[in-house]
Formats: C-alpha cells, sequence, structure tokens
C-alpha cells in the first residue's frame, strides 16, 4: 500500500488517488494502471468536484504542463461534465505561442463563451489583433473562433470582422466569412440587412472554396431574395462541379427552387402530347398540326437545360447525399421523359449503409407511386432479405406494391409468399396488406388474392391470421356479392381467432352481409352473447352493432338474443359501450318515445358503404421536396422551404445576363478556367455582348474617356497587386508572378499617354514578347483579352502549382495572319453575289468563345443586291453572331463584314443561309483547326509545367523530316503560325521551338513543341486535353514542315 | 445545419459529446434512448426521430451510435453521410472505430470533430487534409511525445484546404513509391429451395493504397470497361474523360482510399461459385428436427473457394442442436439462437456436410419457416465479373513506381431460402 502510495505521488493527480486508496488495494491497483496507460484523462480524475490542480497547472510556467491541464479539461468537456469554473484559469492561456494550446484554449472559449460573457470580452482583443495578421490561416481561425463566441456584446465587431473578411484576398478567409454570417445572424437577427449586403458580395465570388458557404448562409438569412442569384446563377451552374460536396448539396437544392420560380413547365406540353399522340392518328390533319404547334411552343430555357447538363455528372458522386439532390433536381425540374437517368444511380445507392438505403427507399417509395416504370426494371433490387431492419423491409414492400402490375404481378406474388412466411411477424402482416392492396389495385388477381388469404386463416400465427381477416375485409367489402363462402369460413374459424381487431372484423362482416348468410349469423350471435363480458371493448362493440343489424332483418329469431345484448351493454364499464347501446336500442326497439328516427333505423344501420381504398402511406408524400427532412418524417419541419410551383409565364430571362463589371472589359474566361480543376469552362457562355460592343463604341470615340480608364485599371492593380505582396508572406510560390504584375503595372501606368491616339492596347503588352504585327492591325483586340489581375492574385495564394500555372496563360495578339481567303459562295451559284471568307486571328468582339471570320462580299451583277443578310443556321445549332444586314450593294461593289462563330472547339463546319432579298443561298465555313485558338504567351518554365500535366492521352506526337528551309527559327515559326494561331515561347534551345495558345471556345491549353533532330529530323509534339484536336493539329503541321 | 452530436455505446450511454452550435442539453438523447428500448435488434431503431424540438438523426455502426441533433430542414442523407464519414475517420485514425478507441483517444476525437464542422457546415472532411491538421498517432510518435513533450497538432501551417485539389496532401516524400490496386467484387445474390437464383448482382470496389512522391498523374485503364454499367468515383476521377475514353485518370489522394464502385451489367447472367443441398425439416408430431446442409463449389473459374462460413438464424422455439461437420467447425449461441459454421476451404473431392438434429421446446409448435441461411466465402485472384485492369499510366513525376493489382471475389448479401 505504501508502495502504491508512492506511485500514485508520481501520477500528478494524487490527492484523489489517496482517497481511493482507503477503498481498496485491488481496485487502486487497476486504476493505476489504466492510469499510466492513458495519458490523457482518467475516470479517477473525474471524481474531484474541485479543479485546484487543473488551475495550478493552468498557472504554470511551462506549456507541458498547461498542455496536459488543457487535454483533461477538453476530455471532461467531451464527456459532457462542467468545466466553465476553469474559464479565468483558461481564458489568460488565449495569447499563447505554443499552437496546440492555443487551439485547445479556442476549443475551450467556443463552449464556453455564452456562459460567461464578461470574461470572454477578455480575450476578443487577440482576435481582433490575429485578424490582422498576414497568415490567411490565422485570420481565418481567428474569425472562426470569434464568430463563434455567442456574445451580443460584440456583435458591432464580428460584423465588422466579416466585412472585412468577405473581402479579403484569401478564398478560405472569405469561405470562413460565409460561415461566420450564419453564426452572427443566430445571434442577432437584427443585423439581416446588412448581412445581407455580405451576402449579395460574397455571392458574386469565383471560387469554388466559397461557393458552397456562401450558399448555406444565403438559405440560412435571406432563402426569399431569388434576386440576388440572377446574375450568380450560370457561375453557379458551371462552378458545381468542382465545388466540395458538402456544398455541392447545398447549391443544388438551392437551385432546384431558383429554377421553380424561374423558368417555365417542361411537363406541361409532355404531358399534352402524351394524352394526344393515340389520338392524333385519327384525327384530322388539322388538329394534328395544331397539337405540333403546341408542342413546338415550349423551348426550354438555356439556363433551365445548362442546370440539368451540369448537375448530371454528379449523379457519380460517391457522396450519397449529392446523388440524391440531383435526383431531386431532376424529378422536380425535369422533362418528364429525361427522369429516367436518375433510376440506376438511386438503385445503385441501395448498397449503401443502411441509414441510406432508409432515405433512398423512401424516396423511391414516393417515386415509383407516380411513376411506375422508373423502378420497375430494377424490381428485383427491392426483393426483401431476411438480414434487413424493419423499417427496411417495410419500405420494400411498399415500394413492389406500387411497382406491382398486371405482367409482374405474379412474380410478386410468389416474393411475397416467401414474406408471409417470415419469422418476423409484423413483416409477415406487413406484407398481407401489401397482398390486399395488389389485389385491390390489379383487378385479375382479385380472387387469387382473395383465396390465398383465406388459406393464411387457418395458420398458426395470431398475428397473420388477425392481419388477413381485416384485408380479407376490405377485400370483400369492395366485391361482397359472390364470396358468401368466404364469410362461412371465417364464422367458423371465429372461435380460434383470439385477436380483438380480427374477432371485430369478422362481426362487423356478418352483420354487414347477414343477409348472405341467414343461418350462421344468428349462431355467431349467440356465442357472442355468452362470451360478451370477457371481450375487448372493440369487440364489444362490433358485437352491438351485429345485434342491431340482425334485430332488423331477423328479429325472430334474435329478438331476445339482441335484447340480452343491449341490456349488458347497459351496463359496461367502458362508456363508449353504454352510449352506443343506448343509442342502439332507441333506434331498433319500438316505443313511444322513439322518434322519427325509429323508422329509418334500417336505412341508418344497412346503408350501403363504399368500400375503403387501399393506398399507399406514400401516396401525398410528393407535397414535400423530395430529399429533405420534411419528407422523411412527413411533416414540415422547421425551415422547410417551399418549392414553389412553375409559373404560368417565364419572367424576365435577361436577368441573368452577366454585364462585364469592369468598364475595360476584363473577361471572366480565364478566371474560370483556373479556378476550375476539372469541369469543362466551355460550357460558360456570358452574354456580354451588348456591353462590350458599347464598350467598343466609347473607347473609339473619345480617348480622354479612354485614359481615365485604364488609369482606374491601373490605380486597381495597384493595390491588387500590393495586397498580393503582402500574403507573399505567408504563401511561397507567388514571386514570380507579384515580379511580373509589377512589370505589367508599369507598363499600363506608362503607356497610355504615349498612345493617344491608338486605342488602348495596354493589357496587351503586358508581355513584352508580343509584340507581333497583329497587334496594331487590331487594335481594339485589348477590349477582349481575358486578364484579370485582381483575379489573379487571389489564385496566387493558392500554392498549388496547377492553379499557378493556369494563372499564367496569357492570351496575345496573333503573331501572323494569313491572308488566304476561302470561298464562301462563288459568283456562278450566287448569282452574281461571290463571297469569300478569312479568319483574322483577332479574338471576337461579341462573345471571347467565337472565332471571327470575315466575309468579304461582293456585287458581280449589273444591279444592286439589297438587303444581304444570315438567314436560317442550320440544325447544327452553332452560337453565330450575325452580321448587321447590308442594305444594300452596288454592282461592282465590294463590302466586308464580320461574324463570330463558336466552333465549340471542333472542326465542325459551320452552315447557315446567306439571304439577299430575292434569294437565299446555303453556305457553310470549314474553320481549319488551327482557327480555333488563341495564341498565347508564356515562359519556357510555365510551358514545361503545363506540358508535365498533359501527357499521356493528351499528348500526341510524330517524327517527320523537315522540309530543307525549315531549319531555322524564323521559317518554322512562320510556318506554324500559318497553320494555327499560336504564339511564339521563348526558347533556351536552338533545336527547340515551342508555340502555346489555347482553346477559343473552351480556353484549354494546346501546346506545341517542334524539336529538331539530327538529319533534318524533327519531333513535333502536341500537348492538349482536347484530344480530337491534337491529332489534328498535328497533320496540319506535319503536312506544313514536312518536305514536300 | 449539424448542432449536436452524441455517441452512445449499445447500453444507452452517452460517452462524448459535441456541439457546434449552442449547447443542446443531453436530455434530447432520452427519446432516442425510448426509440432504441422498442427496438429488438439495434440495426431497427429508426434513423431519423421526430423530437418536439429537434430532429434526431443517427446511425449504427462498429456497434456505436452516432446521434446527431438537428434543429432546421437539412437533407438527411447530408447528415447520414456526415455520420459515416466521422466514423470512416475514427476508423482511420486509431485503426478501429470502438468505444474503447474513441474513450483513449477522446481529445484527439474532439479537435477532430471540431474542424471538421464549422458552425455545423462541413469544412474538412478529407483524410489528407485532416491528418494535415492533426497528426494521426502512431506508437513511436506517442514515445516520442511523452519523452519530448512535443504535440500531435501539427505546427506547421496547412494548406490542403486550400489548394485545387483538396483531396491531396502536399509535399509527399517516398523513399518507395508504390500504387497497389484491389479489385474486390462482391456476389449478392438470393437462391430458392431448389438452387435456381431469385436475384444475383455483382458490386465492385477498386480500393486503391497509392503511396506516390509528388503530384502524380494516374491513368487507369480496364481491358473491358463496358461490363462496368453504374459507376461512382472518388472526386478525383475526371468524369468526362470517363464519359469519353472510358479510362480513370485521376490525382490520387495520399494513402488508401476507394477509388470507384461500379455495378456490373445486369444483363450478364452472375456465376454462382457454390451450390448448397440443404434440408430443414421438423417433425409434426416430436419436438425434434433434422437439419442437413452440404455445400461444394460450382462456378469457381478453376480457383479455390475459401474462407466459407454459413450463418443461420435458427428459430427462437429452438431447444438444443445436437450437429456433426465432416469439415470445420460451428458455434452455436442459445443466446441468439445464432448458428455459425466456419468450413474454411472447399475440397471438390470431399463435400463438406453439417448434419444433426434439432430440439424444440416442448410444446412450442412446428417453426412455420425454415430459416435462411447466410453464406460468406472468398476467392482469390478473381473478379467472378471478369473485369481485368489493363495498364496504370503515371504522368507528372520522373521515378518509376511499383504497381500491383489484386482480385478478389467475395460473397455479399448471399442468402438461400430455405
Amino acid at each position: 500500500s505504501v508502495f502504491l502510495l508512492i506511485l500514485s505521488n508520481v501520477s500528478s493527480n494524487y490527492l484523489l488517488f489517496s482517497h481511493d486508496l482507503v477503498g481498496s488495494n485491488c481496485a487502486a491497483v487497476l486504476g493505476l494502471c489504466g492510469l499510466l496507460n492513458s495519458s490523457t484523462c482518467s475516470d479517477l480524475f473525474l471524481l474531484s468536484t474541485r479543479n485546484d490542480d487543473l488551475k495550478e497547472m493552468l498557472e504554470s510556467n511551462k506549456d507541458s504542463l498547461k498542455l496536459d491541464a488543457m487535454k483533461r479539461i477538453i476530455a471532461l468537456i467531451a464527456k459532457g461534465k462542467n468545466a466553465s469554473e476553469l474559464f479565468p484559469a483558461v481564458v489568460k492561456n488565449v495569447a499563447s505561442k505554443n499552437i496546440e494550446l492555443k487551439k485547445l484554449v479556442y476549443v475551450y472559449l467556443v463552449r464556453y463563451a455564452e456562459e460567461q460573457q464578461d470574461l470572454a470580452l477578455l480575450s476578443i482583443s487577440t482576435f481582433q489583433r490575429a485578424l490582422k495578421d498576414p497568415n490567411q490561416l490565422i485570420r481565418a481561425s481567428a474569425l472562426r473562433v470569434l464568430s463563434s463566441i455567442r456574445v451580443p456584446i460584440i456583435v458591432p465587431i464580428m460584423m465588422l470582422a466579416i466585412k472585412e473578411a468577405a473581402s479579403d484576398m484569401s478564398p478560405y478567409v472569405r469561405k470562413t466569412s460565409a460561415h461566420a454570417i450564419q453564426k452572427l445572424y443566430s445571434l442577432d437577427p437584427d443585423q439581416k440587412e446588412h448581412l445581407i449586403e455580405v451576402i449579395d458580395k460574397l455571392l458574386k465570388d469565383k471560387s469554388t472554396l466559397v461557393a458552397g458557404s456562401v450558399v448555406m448562409a444565403f438559405e440560412e438569412v435571406c432563402p426569399d431574395r431569388i434576386d440576388l442569384i440572377h446574375k450568380n446563377y450560370r457561375k453557379l451552374c458551371n462552378l458545381l462541379v468542382d465545388v466540395e460536396e458538402w456544398g455541392q448539396v447545398v447549391i443544388i437544392t438551392m437551385l432546384t427552387r431558383y429554377a421553380r420560380t424561374q423558368f417555365t413547365s417542361p411537363w406541361k406540353e409532355d404531358g399534352l402530347f402524351d394524352e394526344n399522340s393515340e389520338t392524333a392518328f385519327y384525327e384530322s390533319d388539322e388538329k394534328k398540326t395544331k397539337n405540333g404547334d403546341e408542342k413546338k411552343s415550349y423551348m426550354m430555357d438555356p439556363d433551365h437545360r445548362l442546370l440539368l447538363r451540369n448537375t448530371k455528372p454528379l449523379l457519380q458522386s460517391r457522396n450519397t447525399a449529392v446523388v440524391v439532390s440531383v435526383a431531386q433536381l431532376y424529378w422536380h425540374l425535369a422533362p418528364k421523359h429525361e427522369v429516367g437517368v436518375i433510376t440506376k444511380s438511386l438503385v445503385r445507392l441501395l448498397r449503401s449503409h443502411r441509414e441510406v438505403q432508409y432515405v433512398v427507399l423512401q424516396n423511391i417509395a414516393t417515386m415509383s407511386i407516380q411513376r411506375k416504370g422508373m423502378f420497375e426494371p430494377y424490381m428485383k433490387s427491392f426483393y426483401v432479405r431476411s438480414t434487413d431492419a424493419t423499417h427496411i423491409k417495410s419500405l420494400k414492400l411498399e415500394i413492389l406494391t406500387s411497382l406491382a402490375n398486371e405482367a409482374n404481378i405474379s412474380t410478386i406474388l410468389r416474393e411475397f409468399q416467401t414474406y408471409v412466411k417470415s419469422q418476423d411477424k409484423q413483416f409477415a402482416a406487413g406484407t398481407i396488406q401489401a397482398i390486399g392492396r395488389c389485389a385491390t389495385n390489379i383487378s385479375e388477381v382479385t380472387d387469387t388474392c382473395l383465396q390465398g388469404l383465406v388459406l393464411l386463416l387457418s395458420n398458426r400465427d395470431e398475428t397473420v391470421v388477425a392481419e388477413s381477416v381485416v384485408v380479407i375485409k376490405k377485400l370483400l367489402q369492395t366485391q361482397p356479392t359472390q364470396h358468401s363462402d368466404i364469410i362461412k369460413h371465417m364464422a367458423k374459424l371465429f372461435d380460434n381467432i383470439a385477436v380483438p381487431m380480427a374477432r371485430a372484423s369478422i362481426l362487423w362482416l356478418m352483420g354487414e352481409y347477414c343477409e348472405r348468410v341467414p343461418q350462421i349469423a344468428p349462431d355467431v350471435l349467440r356465442k357472442m352473447a355468452k362470451s360478451f363480458t370477457s371481450e375487448e371493448d372493440i369487440v364489444k362493440l362490433q358485437t352491438v352493432n351485429l345485434a342491431a343489424k340482425l334485430y332488423l332483418t331477423n328479429s325472430k329469431q334474435t329478438k331476445l338474443l339482441t335484447q340480452y345484448i343491449l341490456n349488458l351493454g347497459k351496463y359496461d364499464q367502458n362508456y363508449d359501450i353504454r352510449d352506443r347501446t343506448r343509442f342502439i336500442r332507441q333506434l331498433i326497439v319500438p316505443n313511444e318515445k322513439s322518434g322519427a328516427l325509429g323508422k329509418y333505423a334500417r336505412r341508418i344501420l344497412l346503408a350501403p358503404k363504399p368500400a375503403p381504398v387501399l393506398e399507399s402511406t406514400y401516396k401525398d408524400r410528393d407535397r414535400y421536396q423530395l430529399g429533405t427532412l420534411s419528407h422523411t418524417i412527413n411533416t414540415k419541419a422547421s425551415g422547410y422551404l417551399e418549392l414553389s410551383d412553375w409559373p404560368a409565364v417565364a419572367p424576365d430571362q435577361s436577368v441573368r445576363n452577366v454585364e462585364v463589371i469592369e468598364p475595360t472589359g476584363k473577361s471572366k474566361l480565364s478566371k474560370s478556367s483556373d479556378d476550375k480543376f476539372y469541369s469543362d469552362s466551355g460550357e460558360e457562355k456570358e452574354k456580354g455582348s451588348g456591353s462590350s460592343s458599347s464598350d467598343d463604341s466609347s473607347s473609339s470615340s473619345s480617348s480622354s474617356s479612354e485614359e481615365s480608364s485604364s488609369e482606374a485599371e491601373s490605380d486597381e492593380e495597384k493595390s491588387s497587386s500590393q495586397s498580393s505582396e503582402e500574403s507573399d508572406k505567408s504563401s511561397s510560390l507567388s514571386e514570380k508572378s507579384s515580379s511580373e504584375s509589377d512589370s505589367e503595372q508599369k507598363k499600363t501606368t506608362k503607356k497610355p499617354p504615349q498612345k493617344k491616339t491608338v486605342k488602348p492596347t495596354t493589357k496587351d503588352s503586358a508581355c513584352p514578347l508580343v509584340c507581333g504585327p497583329g497587334e496594331r492591325l487590331h487594335g481594339f483586340v485589348s477590349k477582349q483579352v481575358p486578364v484579370s489581375l485582381s483575379l489573379y492574385s487571389l489564385c496566387i495564394l493558392t500554392p498549388c502549382p496547377l492553379s499557378c500555372a493556369a494563372a499564367l496563360l496569357q492570351v496575345s495578339g496573333p503573331a501572323f495572319v494569313p491572308e488566304k481567303r476561302h470561298d464562301l459562295l462563288h459568283r456562278m451559284t450566287g448569282k452574281g453575289l461571290s463571297a469569300q471568307y478569312q479568319f483574322p486571328r483577332q479574338p471576337c468582339l461579341y462573345q471571347p468563345t467565337m472565332v471571327s471570320v470575315q466575309i468579304s462580299l461582293t456585287n458581280t451583277t449589273d444591279h444592286p443586291l439589297e438587303q444581304i443578310h444570315i438567314g436560317d443556321r442550320g440544325p447544327t445549332g452553332l452560337d453565330m453572331h450575325c452580321f448587321n444586314t447590308v442594305e444594300c450593294l452596288l454592282p461592282e461593289a465590294s463590302v466586308t463584314v464580320s461574324l463570330g462563330v463558336d466552333f465549340n472547339d471542333s472542326t465542325q463546319a459551320a452552315n447557315f443561309q446567306l439571304c439577299t432579298k430575292e434569294d437565299q443561298f446555303s453556305v457553310s465555313i470549314q474553320p481549319a483547326v488551327g482557327e480555333l485558338f488563341l495564341p498565347a504567351t508564356m515562359t519556357e518554365q510555365d510551358f514545361r509545367k503545363e506540358q508535365g500535366k498533359l501527357l499521356g492521352m493528351n499528348e500526341s506526337s510524330a517524327t517527320i523530316t523537315m522540309a530543307a528551309e525549315n531549319t531555322t527559327r524564323q521559317p518554322i515559326s512562320r510556318q506554324v503560325a500559318t497553320v494555327a494561331n499560336l504564339g511564339v515561347v521563348p526558347s533556351g534551345q536552338d533545336n527547340i521551338h515551342r508555340f502555346a495558345g489555347k482553346t477559343a471556345s473552351s480556353g484549354a491549353v494546346v501546346l506545341v513543341t517542334v524539336e529538331l533532330r539530327e538529319s533534318s529530323a524533327a519531333l513535333i509534339t502536341i500537348n492538349t486535353e482536347k484530344s480530337v484536336m491534337g491529332p489534328m493539329l498535328l497533320r496540319d503541321l506535319k503536312r506544313a514542315l514536312a518536305r514536300a | 445545419m449539424i448542432n449536436s452530436l452524441f455517441l452512445i455505446n449499445p447500453s444507452g450511454e452517452i460517452f462524448l459529446e459535441k456541439h457546434w452550435k449552442s449547447v443542446v442539453s443531453r436530455s434530447v438523447c432520452d427519446y432516442f434512448l425510448e426509440a432504441k428500448e422498442k427496438a429488438l435488434e439495434p440495426e431497427d431503431v429508426p434513423p431519423v426521430i421526430h423530437t418536439p424540438h429537434h430532429y434526431l438523426i443517427s446511425i449504427y455502426r462498429d456497434k456505436l451510435f452516432f446521434l446527431s441533433v438537428i434543429q432546421t430542414e437539412v437533407p438527411p442523407l447530408f447528415v447520414i453521410e456526415f455520420l459515416h464519414r466521422v466514423a470512416e475517420m475514427i476508423q482511420d485514425y486509431f485503426g478501429e472505430c470502438s468505444e474503447t478507441v474513441v474513450k483513449d483517444h477522446m481529445v484527439m476525437v474532439y479537435e477532430l470533430l471540431e474542424e471538421m464542422l464549422d458552425n455545423g457546415f462541413p469544412l474538412a472532411t478529407e483524410s489528407n487534409v485532416l491528418k494535415e491538421m492533426i497528426r494521426p498517432p502512431t506508437i513511436l510518435r506517442s514515445v516520442v511525445n511523452t519523452l519530448t513533450g512535443t504535440s500531435n497538432v501539427g505546427d506547421t501551417l496547412l494548406t490542403g484546404q486550400l489548394s485545387t485539389i483538396p483531396w491531396r496532401r502536399a509535399g509527399v516524400r517516398y523513399t518507395n513509391n508504390e500504387a497497389y490496386f484491389d479489385v474486390v467484387e462482391e456476389i449478392d445474390a438470393i437462391l430458392d429451395q431448389s438452387g435456381t437464383t431469385v436475384f444475383a448482382e455483382i458490386q465492385g470496389v477498386v480500393e486503391a493504397c497509392v503511396k506516390l512522391s509528388g503530384m502524380p498523374d494516374l491513368t487507369l485503364s480496364f481491358m473491358n470497361p463496358r461490363l462496368l454499367d453504374d459507376v461512382s468515383f472518388h472526386p478525383c476521377v475526371r468524369y468526362k474523360l470517363w464519359e469519353s475514353e472510358r479510362v480513370l485518370s485521376f490525382i490520387p489522394p495520399d494513402g488508401n482510399f476507394t477509388l470507384m464502385t461500379y455495378h456490373v451489367n445486369a444483363q450478364n447472367l452472375v456465376a454462382i461459385p457454390v451450390y448448397v443441398k440443404q434440408s430443414i425439416s421438423f417433425f409434426e408430431c416430436g419436438s425434434d428436427g433434422r437439419l442437413d446442409v452440404t455445400v461444394g463449389p460450382k462456378q469457381t473459374m478453376g480457383k479455390t473457394v475459401e474462407g466459407v462460413m454459413v450463418t443461420v438464424h435458427l428459430p427462437k422455439t429452438i431447444l438444443s442442436i445436437n450437429l456433426t461437420a465432416t469439415q470445420g467447425s460451428y458455434t452455436y449461441d442459445n443466446g441468439t439462437k445464432l448458428l455459425v459454421w466456419d468450413i474454411g476451404k472447399l475440397n471438390p473431392q470431399k463435400l463438406p456436410n453439417l448434419r444433426g438434429s434439432l430440439s424444440l421446446q416442448a410444446g412450442a409448435p412446428k417453426p412455420e419457416e425454415n430459416p435462411s441461411l447466410n453464406i460468406d466465402l472468398k476467392i482469390q485472384q478473381l473478379a467472378i465479373s471478369g473485369l481485368k485492369v489493363n495498364r496504370l499510366d503515371m504522368f507528372g513525376e520522373k521515378y518509376k513506381p511499383f504497381k500491383g493489382v489484386k482480385y478478389i471475389t467475395k460473397a455479399g448479401k448471399f442468402q438461400v431460402r430455405t
């Protein structure tokens, strides 16, 4: 014992231990062992009510002791014990240098600040200081803790911190601020208006990190402010694939609600068409065309389609919540014929955890009622296993019942037969109900089912028999005529059945159909009269009913029995039965007091009763949005947001159009391409055509306004680069890019005064290597050049080599513009109108994803051609920006117009009709693959980095023999530039030539390397993720460079 | 969203609580414990319970209840999925998920929970990110920690959370670079009394263990990708490439992860590797019955069937059993009426057989339904669907990794009705 005492002194909490020793040595030994094993906490310690030693440890100088104490305190909190009295001792350590200690103190603070508000205020200044820390993670964690301290006094401080963090450079800090919004809102709902401002700001954020969190805040704070979503709708759709999985769920749920308010129903026309399709064949032609018109009148909004298209890949997510949220989106938004795509994924989830199965099955149950066809092919996946949990079994049963139809009912019934025998009697009873439902729904099998159920009446198990009786009762009610033998059979079984509900059901049947079984019914009543007193209430009530009905139909035999039973009922303990007896007596036994009602006794008691409808409990669950908590519990959960009905007329679609915000025409294209890792940015459609053209006009109108705007721009850049420099202290990677932005900044500030007459090409010249002739030719190029420094500087913070490299990719002017013209329309076929097209290789004015095409029209006739314009564009559906109608083209005159075509990164020809006033000619523009690129500049290093990411399947290469003249830099560059609109990348080696560009539509990087080998051999390598364009470009290059 | 989390053991003791918003009294668990009392088995507790002020969403896993408290509308699967992630995280960190493990590492679990949610919304659920913030314990490290007083909390500021590839931690270095893939297929089947297949399908999963330095970009292709009917992927897999070219292209997380799960086209007939001949009968008059089960190999593609195990839930009225097995051994728990026959390897020459008598409680009626048999089995080096990995290519890094693929077929929910 002494030994133990010494040992226990070694351990830190000796005080209490010595107490314990008095009890039993044995226990102490065990306890000690446990204590030594687990260093963090000991249960023995919890016995202490005073935490003096902990306080002492917290006040010591050693971090390790403090840490030990904090760990024990956290363990106490985790166990749900109260540790609030330690608050003063703990809060002193909030500024500790030791990160682990600090973290634990934060955890403690968040837990108890609400209870110890005054003391909690002591820590606030520490967080305020940390909010200004150069390190983004420290800023974020300070905001996180500060906003978690639920002390109303600091609301203004929190508000300020949130506002600042919302415009922080780091997306991570912005994400944290989105979380803080919800916390502040729950603490002080009065801040709503201010918070909405912040939400509005954060919704515009383009980082995938922020998107999920801010939408969550939106849902919590102002779900009704749907107007905030308009401008961000397309962006959210496009970002969705790259948002983390939890954010995806929230965004998809929100977008489902949004879409239901903004788009017209894709169903009405569907339904109408379906209904009419059968009759249409016989109807007159007139009607048919009308039908066709109606069908045509529905055009899905492209934004609606965008949402459906971008969510579909998420059905393959590993996260079940994401899959179900996409499924519900399709269920609520997609045209009926497209909903089928979700089936397979939902069935897949049935192999997941039991709880997942539960929720998914519930959703399937609701769906399968409306759309049997969807799940019928997967019927066998809903077969019940004996190992399934009870609630899973009953859900599967529910679904199987809904899926039953004439074709598969025999299979299902066979399966049900196995279930009826199950040892789980509750489940067996459920199966019997299911059989009953099948029998009513499918009239072909009603008889078979009834027979089967009657067989079950001789089952040994009471619950099975009882359930069968109840179901048979319901079935008979639907078609009572031919089943008197079943009733007789049940009467025979009556003595053996003990379950009250079943007995009551048989009695009711007897009474209801007493005229069909005139011999048996009085006998049953006789038996009941004997056992009346010992029956359950529900049976007694039915006995009284039976007596009354028999009295009315067969009073000769049953008069005395009835009176006897009524007398028994009169003195029953249950007031319901006494009431009923009194009522029945007044109704059927004629006496002076009974009024007019007695005459109607027969009509009251033996009125034909409507058959009960056996229907699913999931019948009306679809009033709740699928996948929600409310749907699962079948009541409206607090905070549930109703899914509105489709609007009859679609609200203004243009609200979703995104204007280019800065007057300098910074495009979003390149930004999105670096933020998004895997999604294809080609789907982003920024319809900024209107605003960019107005940009153009303003830029050409006055040079002075130009100057001011570019100055504003340079200011902005200055600030952004400064702040990025600030954040550099913590992040390691951005050194180079910030220096680059410095140089760029200098250029932008210098240039405008020099080039007053020239349109502002400042942004372009940011990369000194690009000084192609094309730039001078097409001065307004800069408008479209998608370089946005302020946005990039955010990405610079992310130390991922991928995003950094992409950020350095800048589009430059074309190095070379081929003069080659292609025939669009020959003058012979064009009845005198001839047209030629060429690719000017300038970024398209109308949309950054378009390739611009110049068409020169010449009139070779001797009369003027009027109203030359573009007509029908054919079914290929390439997005195209037409030229303005040429009102009149005089003989021998020619005019050049420009056109924008989004080739969607494919060499598919753009077909359209060129129309004059009288004629129309089908023409097509066939782009060479090289014209679908925009040149880009990058350093050799970046080039290598990018190339490293595009290996394997993304690489295509070939060795060729070079033509003799193509062995030096100049000709090679020219040849490559002729073939493809690519930019030259400076190369350190003489024998390697590099070219870079990106595809116009999706902005995918295209890298070309020409490596000269011995004896005029050369290796051409192309790296691009566009696996179709790579080989095509390679073919063209081979042709150009190889010896003829 | 998620307000609080309680960990509850099967006997109803709450041994850990964590609140992400205002504290919810643990008395809220009473509603759950009530439901638990009502349920016969812990599996039968309804996952979603509606109480007057809160909604309780729970999962039962590894003999623990994870109970979360919700106050407002939230997709239930969102919560369920998260709770499973918590369980997986504990498993990942400490090797198993059990009450003792959680109690031993109370503080670390608490810290992890703190990092996983912010204000009830998931913040960091990727194991790679979490491990960078809070390092998992190892024996060596715990020794070092006790000696030097250093801690498991990462003192360098992490970066993983900020990257565009949040699932992979930065700066991974290995001396041996290796990538192993396990193709595990499970046969789910229901066979009826006569041995005909009522329902059968194959579920597959590709588990990966990738320990490669730097930022490798892997491409895995199959010989016969057409077999795969329905797939789901780890977020790292580029879906577009799968759509267009049927290859798995991805930058892998570091360590163990599930790359994909798949379902094999239902049109293909599923080969059932074993057959079961059984007869379980009870005599009408006496309180006796007989059981005779034989298991034999059927379509095994020339491989040996191992780890065969037959599990039977005998009827509640069974009093005792007296059986003999020609191979392996059987255990019987009279409390749960669970009979487990562990056969081991199947020998085609000498089929294992289990037979003997069952005695019922005196006076108990003959059970109506014979209990169904659950079969467990394993076949090494075989993917029963015939799926084969074609090749694995690595880009982005210079070194040559060790590569390996292993195939295993198992029985999933394999049930024989009797």
